[in-house]
């Protein structure tokens, strides 16, 4: 079964919990900065968008890639940096039309979400369910999808 | 079902790839003619760089990955296409049969007409047996002389930068990148490389490369605005552009202009001919119009679009790809996307700090966003894409970004994730 991030913007209350347990499993710091997951706070209304990958079908990022340093992880479904071999090219951050790889100047390479290995710390942290990990067969998964399928049109 | 793809590039082996999770029994073969496993060219200057081995820039890594997925990878060049018979022969005097063709033959570098060009110790830098002529040359301390500074160029330059020559870069044009960034874009990237000690002639040309005998190899005349001087050089680069590959296809009645001309389902006016990536003249999303991008991105869409027509899939056309560029000059950190120039009517929105090495110019047509420009901006760049080839209507959000072109991301998810702030 495959298990999505699904992600209600309606429950987050911008207390960035999950770029912190984000930025300290992927880079070992406490710096929201350095997250995969980003809330964007939209102050005028009151709201907070929490925004990752969705680790959608089409894999702009994977394909664009030209050295294979994005693959799939078979178990969780998602699309991962291999970081031996990325060479920075950055191809993958403007072929990503969602705008959820980016390229980090200290180490030279991109970062993007992984779900962890399957038990994503940002769901873990969030005290609001926000992010839940779920089911990909919940509706919010569609709900998800539908936003990505408006984003970019299958070409 | 007999597929045969022309060239081993990012495009041709995106397509055997596809073909083959859309059909696990079709036969499928890719004929290559550089000496080499499957590369990308784009990892040549992380090679050059020494960030990577030459294996680096493999395009797949596991042990017998081809072989695995039971694709024939070969070693040939491609001479001529027989559409009547439906084969292609090969310089080895082989002939193969095919039911559906594709031509991802890419493209090659186009030799500027200047006395001197042709011979050891100028080079394109395109293929990895050239990054081996230029890694033997380009020493620490060497004199280098690159002609042109466009995209692949300035990606050249970093690389060459980076192995600590003495580089000196001609233009003709009035700035760096022209085809890829604007006005102030280009000359902020100039005024950095020229910060960071690269001698960059812009309106300048070379008129011819002498070979010498003495400490360097040659005498380069360049013309200038202010007049002509003579520059030593130990290695030339040339990089003035490229062209599709296309000589092979005298002959086969496959209709060229740029490139190769494909509809909308990638197939050639020759019926089981399809063509993609740097050899294609394939649909511009921004320009409705038919072009060549020579880019990757476009290279590996196509390679998965062409693959589902070739397996007969229906539906699967391609709306068209955007033409997009990342740069990164030393550090300096640059992007483009689709139509950058503007629109007629359209509007724009700039934002300039140049102490801070930061620019950003949106345009658009209506509250589309229809094209976009970025220096020293890495985070959520691809949403710029995302806006344009969605077409979004961006509504109030058009206003807030004439106001702040940075909101670019807010504007994004308000258009396209969260009704309330729309
Ligand atoms: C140094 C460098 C840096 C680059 N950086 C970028 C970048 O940052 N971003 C970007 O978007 N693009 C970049 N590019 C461009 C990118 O590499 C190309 O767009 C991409 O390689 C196109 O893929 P392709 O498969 O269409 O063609 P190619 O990669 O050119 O592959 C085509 C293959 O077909 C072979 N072939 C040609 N004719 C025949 C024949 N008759 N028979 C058999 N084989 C044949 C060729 O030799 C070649 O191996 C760069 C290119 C270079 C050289
Ligand atoms: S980074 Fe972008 S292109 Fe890649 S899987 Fe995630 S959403 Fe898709
Ligand atoms: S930056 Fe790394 S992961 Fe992204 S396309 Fe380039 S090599 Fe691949």
């Amino acid at each position: 079964m495959q298990m999505s991030l699904v992600i209600d913007a309606n429950k987050c209350t911008g207390c960035l919990q999950c770029e912190m347990a984000c930025s300290y499993e992927g880079e070992g710091v406490f710096n929201p900065t350095k997250s995969r997951i980003k809330i964007f706070p939209f102050h005028d209304e009151g709201i907070f968008v929490p925004y990752t990958c969705t680790q959608c079908d089409e894999a702009w990022c994977m394909h664009a890639c030209p050295v294979e340093a994005i693959v799939i992880n078979k178990a969780t479904g998602a699309k991962e940096i291999v970081n031996d071999l990325c060479v920075g090219c950055k191809v993958c951050t403007i072929a990503c039309p969602f705008g959820t790889v980016n390229y980090n100047a200290d180490s030279g390479k991109v970062i993007k979400c992984d779900l962890c290995g399957g038990d994503p710390e940002c769901a873990k942290a969030c005290p609001t369910d926000a992010i839940t990990y779920q089911d990909a067969n919940w509706t919010g998964y569609d709900k998800m999808k539908d936003y990505a399928a408006k984003a970019v049109p299958a070409s | 079902m007999k597929h045969v793809i022309i060239g081993a590039g990012p495009s041709g082996v995106v397509a055997a790839e596809q073909i083959r999770k859309l059909n696990t029994k079709a036969s499928i073969t890719i004929i290559g003619d550089e000496p080499e496993a499957p590369y990308s060219r784009m990892a040549i200057p992380y090679h050059l760089i020494g960030d990577i081995e030459e294996k680096g820039t493999h395009l797949r890594h596991a042990k017998g990955h081809f072989k695995t997925l039971n694709i024939d990878v070969r070693n040939a060049r491609v001479e001529a296409v027989d559409s009547t018979n439906k084969t292609v022969s090969l310089n080895n005097g082989a002939d193969v049969s095919y039911d559906k063709l594709l031509i991802a033959s890419g493209s090659r570098p186009n030799a500027p007409s200047i006395p001197g060009i042709d011979q050891a110790g100028v080079h394109s830098c395109w293929t990895l047996e050239d990054a081996r002529a230029i890694a033997a040359l380009a020493k620490p301390g060497a004199k280098v002389i690159q002609i042109g500074a466009g995209f692949i160029a300035c990606i050249i330059l970093e690389a060459l930068a980076r192995r600590d020559v003495d580089l000196t870069v001609v233009e003709m044009e009035d700035r760096m990148v022209p085809r890829m960034m604007d006005n102030v874009a280009g000359n902020m990237i100039q005024d950095w490389c020229v910060e960071k000690n690269i001698n960059v002639f812009s309106n300048g040309q070379v008129m011819e490369i002498v070979k010498v005998d003495g400490d360097h190899t040659f005498k380069v005349k360049v013309k200038t605005p202010t007049g002509e001087t003579e520059l030593d050089a130990d290695l030339v680069i040339s990089a003035t552009g490229v062209s599709p590959c296309v000589d092979f296809l005298a002959d086969s009645g496959i209709e060229i202009d740029t490139g190769i001309i494909i509809n909308k389902n990638m197939e050639t006016n020759v019926p089981d001919i399809y063509a993609s990536g740097d050899v294609a003249q394939g649909k511009d999303f921004c320009t409705g119009e038919y072009a060549v991008q020579a880019i990757q991105p476009t290279a590996t869409e196509h390679g998965v679009i062409v693959a589902q027509n070739m397996v007969g899939r229906k539906g699967a056309e391609c709306g068209g790809t955007i033409n997009m560029n990342v740069l990164d000059t030393m550090g300096l950190i640059s992007c483009s996307f689709g139509l950058w120039q503007g629109v007629e009517g359209g509007e724009s929105s700039t934002l300039v700090e140049k102490d801070k090495w930061r620019y950003i110019n949106l345009q658009f047509e209506d509250d589309v966003l229809v094209g976009g420009t970025a220096i020293g901006m890495t985070q959520h760049i691809g949403v710029m894409r995302g806006l344009i080839q969605s077409e979004t209507s961006l509504g109030k959000w058009k206003d807030r970004l004439l106001e702040n072109p940075l909101q670019i991301m807010d504007a994004y998810l308000a258009s396209t994730h969260t009704a309330a702030i729309r």
